[in-house]
């Protein structure tokens, strides 16, 4: 049987994952192989160096940089404190002495008799690592990180901006098709994941920051509010760091696009359960998209199932169009013609046969499908 | 084995997302390219292991055309009747190409000449840090600490000059303690190519931090920029450090006959050599999904620079960021709202492999080409300049033209050839289309023939051409360059419709085509001869290279489009009001039969 290869979104009642949980530099694990861990333990934990900041002591004092070591009043490796004085002259008349205060606390890192600066550091801040799902330690890499394996529903969105964290599931919409609205977010919003339909506007996202929610889930959004929301324009898909008070995740694209109907029922029966949420997107080779991870099954779900995708598509299978001219309609997969197919604007393409709601059928790229996981 | 011996050759180009593979056969005293293949590229997980990629794209190759070059996973060498090859060459700009972070003295000088050995050298370059380039001292550090390049090169001062910025630049990376991209528990590799003075200061201050590596200032003196030896420390650590921490990487170096190259490296040995060979001005320019990397060759001198977030799929919201949406509808001969343009724009973004399917949609990546186009050209002008700081010496017959030092290099009216490649030139439905969006992109003027690279094959011709220069032009002129044809744009401003050139193109036949070309117009005359004579007679206050007025001879090329006469002069502007903007490029597009109707 025909068919062609089509990544799609994962979209999973219950599946079994792992996650790597790593540090940026070398620091303790502080969890061992095997151990059960909830989203919000620490797993790892290292320091990371303080701040620098530069003092040209030469400069202010007006000698020559071989001459400081005359003035400074504290070597390589002394601590400081906050307005503590580090060098000062020694001038015949004490009118004309000047000193330099430390404006931190920390140590002296170096001293340079080239330059005439020296370096001071604040105190190492810690950086702590959570295991951000609720699992099973399954894999120590000493000196960085863990992994955790666990079994949950698991669904990835499109693009969302905002880091890693972790609430209730609350539904704030009947259906996949509805408009989120301000007035949707109320106090009972606060602390969740809230999940709408086709759209949240720039209202309803700043009056979900004011009210506390940790994430918003949608299906579309448009870019203008986007750009308003952060204050400039997302130039290329690498995303995570971004505070704007909540993590937001759009399942299907820019625009109102109702959310796809297997995706809002499957978060609808986890609703009032604990999820893991990340909106950090790379799009660029080695892709990550956002995700919401629900640990445990859902109702009428006895079975976890490995990765279902099985990374193509046959006729049958529903899809979604995913460029103008048909953007965001879904169908099924009438034939896939395996030659070159000259399309509107000329090109020459592999394509496919989409049958639509109504019967019509219509020819689209096979490039511009996304398939419907079911 | 002597170059002579050389017959059978497979080349790979490992791209973030592809791997493709050609196979080059001596036939007669000519080297041609017969089969290619292509396959994903394997770096990222599960693979996480180059090699993978390369063996499919060679085995695709041996499908195709019946030879036999792979015994497991070994290339059969040298080539025996229908099986081996003599050599296996390959570049690479898999996992993100090379990125490095560059520092110099003197932002202008130093810094910048430290900019142009790494871009030449094929990196990305991730920042550019000086002792004057704005920031407070501790934002420099921290920026340090941020970044995570694959290496670093440090610059600073003229031999003998002094030590003091280039000595407080080291104290910085000292304190700001980076960390190399691959493997966190390596040292982060450090090119001191700065002041030999400070050669023991730096060694002091870096040496127990960071692997160190010396080498020859690359300024020695204000007057003069010495980049090769930095460069060719660059590539060194490249394979000896880069590419040992990629995945499969190893294994790839090992099957290799001559040294891996990064992939705009190769373009830019291959643009050199092609610039060489026949005399020419030359500028190249590959726009891909995310960078867009631009070549030239202006008097000799070679440049190169990578516009990072410039590109047609994953940067392509960042070009309406930097170019501003204003100037990609104003390619557009249609009326589209705001919002549906930015929200069309994201939604490539976030899926970067669609394609259009209308011709809307294509008329909307191509007004996005042009601007990715215009800007990367913009950043290539501004670092393609002489040398800045230089004392000039002027006598008094200078004094009304006084220039100053840190002039760019690039100038339209000397360009001789442009060289397109990357999807949105290569793959166009209609060539016109290609040519075009060089034509408005560039603004070339006087005479410039086109090209596109139709299968980006530059790479593999700029690795070949260290073993074979021969090999490696021979398969350029003929399997590489689609010729498109040539432009023709006299420099100057008139009213619309006046008359501005007069021009005769003669065929090797001794067929003629004459005509002339009306202000505000282009005239579009299909022409496939390689090489013909044209001769043009711009009117008064239009100059096509010989000064105003002056009549131009010269040989041009025909090509899969022909003569393109740009009559909407130089300067060019698009007129101002939207009706009449959309009227112009209506007519201008139709002229070129650039869409369907």
């Amino acid at each position: 049987m025909a068919h062609a290869y089509t990544p799609g979104l994962k979209v999973m009642p219950c599946t079994m994952f792992r996650k790597k949980r790593l540090l940026p530099i070398p620091g303790k694990v502080l969890v061992e192989d095997g151990k059960q861990v909830d989203a919000t333990d620490i797993v790892a934990q290292t320091e990371l160096p303080g701040k620098v900041f530069p003092i040209n002591v030469a400069n202010r004092m007006s000698v020559e940089a071989g001459e400081i070591k005359d003035l400074l009043l504290k070597k390589e490796g002394d601590p400081v404190k906050k307005g503590e004085i580090i060098a000062e002259n020694k001038p015949f008349i004490k009118w004309f002495k000047t000193s330099i205060e430390s404006p931190i606390d920390g140590t002296v890192d170096s001293i340079s008799h080239v330059t005439g600066q020296i370096m001071l550091r604040e105190p190492p801040k810690v950086l702590p690592l959570q295991a951000y799902v609720k699992g099973k330690v399954v894999e120590v890499v000493p000196n960085f990180g863990v992994t955790i394996e666990s079994e949950g529903t698991f669904i990835q969105g499109i693009f969302g901006i905002g880091g890693e964290t972790n609430g209730e599931i609350h539904m704030a919409a009947q259906s996949p098709d509805e408009e989120l609205m301000p007035e949707a977010i109320t106090e009972a919003c606060r602390g969740k994941i809230v999940i709408g339909g086709k759209h949240a506007g720039l209202s309803t996202i700043k009056r979900a920051v004011e009210m506390g929610v940790k994430a918003i889930v949608v299906g579309g959004i448009h870019d203008r509010d986007l750009r308003q929301l952060l204050g400039y324009d997302i130039g290329v898909a690498v995303t995570g760091t971004e505070q704007i008070g909540l993590s937001l995740i759009v399942t299907e694209g820019f625009g109102m696009i109702p959310m796809a109907e297997y995706t809002f029922k499957l978060m609808a029966s986890r609703n009032g359960e604990r999820a893991s949420v990340s909106g950090a997107t790379q799009i660029r080779a080695g892709v990550m998209r956002p995700e919401i991870i629900v640990p445990g099954f859902p109702k009428n779900v006895t079975e976890c199932k490995k990765d279902q995708g099985r990374g193509w598509i046959e006729p049958g299978d529903p899809i979604r169009i995913i460029r103008e001219p048909h953007f965001g309609v879904i169908g099924t997969v009438k034939s896939l013609p395996p030659e070159l197919t000259v399309i509107g604007s000329e090109s020459h393409a592999r394509v496919l046969e989409v049958t639509l709601v109504g019967g019509e059928v219509i020819v689209v790229p096979r490039a511009n499908i996304e398939v419907l996981e079911k | 084995m002597s170059k002579k011996d050389l017959e059978i050759i497979i080349a790979t180009d490992c791209g973030s997302t592809t791997t493709k593979a050609i196979l080059i056969e001596k036939k007669g005293d000519t080297y041609r390219q017969t089969f290619r293949g292509e396959a994903p590229t394997t770096v990222e997980a599960p693979f996480e292991d180059v090699t993978k990629g390369v063996l499919n794209a060679i085995t695709e190759v041996e499908e195709l055309s019946g030879r036999k070059i792979l015994d497991g996973e070994k290339i059969i060498t040298p080539n025996n009747g229908n099986v081996g090859a003599d050599i296996y060459v390959s570049t690479s700009s898999a996992g993100g190409g090379l990125q490095m972070m560059v520092a110099g003295a003197v932002k202008a000088m130093t810094g910048e000449s430290a900019q142009r050995c790494a871009l030449g050298a094929g990196a990305i370059v991730m920042d550019v840090l000086a002792s004057n380039d704005g920031r407070a001292d501790h934002e420099k550090i921290e920026r340090i600490r941020q970044l995570r390049p694959d290496m670093m090169l440090l610059s600073g001062g003229t031999d003998g000059g002094t030590v003091t910025h280039v000595v407080e630049l080291a104290q910085f990376l000292k304190a700001a303690d980076p960390k190399p991209r691959l493997g966190a528990s390596y040292k982060l590799p450090v090119i001191y190519a700065g002041n030999n003075k400070a050669h023991a200061q730096i060694k002091a201050i870096l040496d127990d931090r960071t692997a160190l590596i010396i080498t020859e200032n690359l300024r020695p003196s204000l007057e003069r920029e010495n980049l090769m030896p930095a460069r060719h420390k660059i590539h060194d650590i490249f394979l000896e450090h880069v590419m040992q921490q990629a995945p499969g990487y190893p294994r790839l170096m090992k099957m290799v006959g001559a040294p891996i190259m990064p992939t705009p490296a190769a373009v830019g040995t291959m643009t050199e050599k092609f610039a060489k060979a026949n005399n020419f001005n030359v500028l190249a320019v590959d726009i891909g999904g995310a960078t867009t990397d631009v070549f030239s060759v202006f008097s000799e001198v070679f440049n190169r620079t990578v516009s990072a977030n410039l590109g047609m799929s994953y940067s392509i919201s960042n070009v309406m960021a930097e170019a501003g949406l204003a100037n990609i509808l104003r390619w557009l001969p249609f009326d589209i709202e705001e919002q549906d343009l930015r929200n069309r724009l994201k939604n490539k973004m976030i899926r970067p492999t669609t394609i259009p399917q209308t011709v809307e949609d294509l008329q909307i990546e191509h007004a996005v080409s042009r601007e990715a186009l215009r800007l990367a050209f913009e950043q290539h002008k501004a670092l393609a300049v002489g040398l800045k700081g230089v004392q000039q010496e002027r006598s008094i017959s200078d004094a009304f033209d006084q220039t100053s030092s840190g002039q760019s290099l690039i100038n339209v009216m000397k360009l001789d050839y442009v060289i397109g490649s990357g999807g949105i030139l290569a793959h166009s439905p209609r060539r016109t289309q290609s040519m075009m969006q060089m034509i408005d992109a560039y603004q070339p003027e006087g005479i410039t023939r086109m090209a596109v690279d139709s299968i980006f094959m530059m790479p593999h011709l700029g690795v070949l051409a260290q073993i074979s220069e021969k090999a490696a032009l021979d398969v350029f002129y003929h399997d590489c360059l689609v010729r498109l044809g040539t432009c023709l744009a006299p420099k100057g401003l008139a009213k619309e419709g006046q008359l501005i050139m007069e021009w005769e193109v003669t065929a090797p036949d001794g067929k003629k085509q004459a005509g002339q070309l009306r202000f505000g117009d282009i005239v579009h005359v299909p022409f496939d001869a390689p090489k013909a004579r044209l001769t043009a007679k711009p009117l008064k206050g239009f100059d096509m290279g010989a000064g105003p007025g002056n009549k131009v001879e010269a040989e041009i090329e025909g090509g899969v489009v022909g003569l393109v006469l740009d009559g909407r002069g130089r300067p060019f502007n698009l007129a101002k009001d939207a009706g009449k903007r959309r009227d112009d490029l209506n007519k201008w597009y139709k002229a070129m039969g650039m869409y369907p109707v």
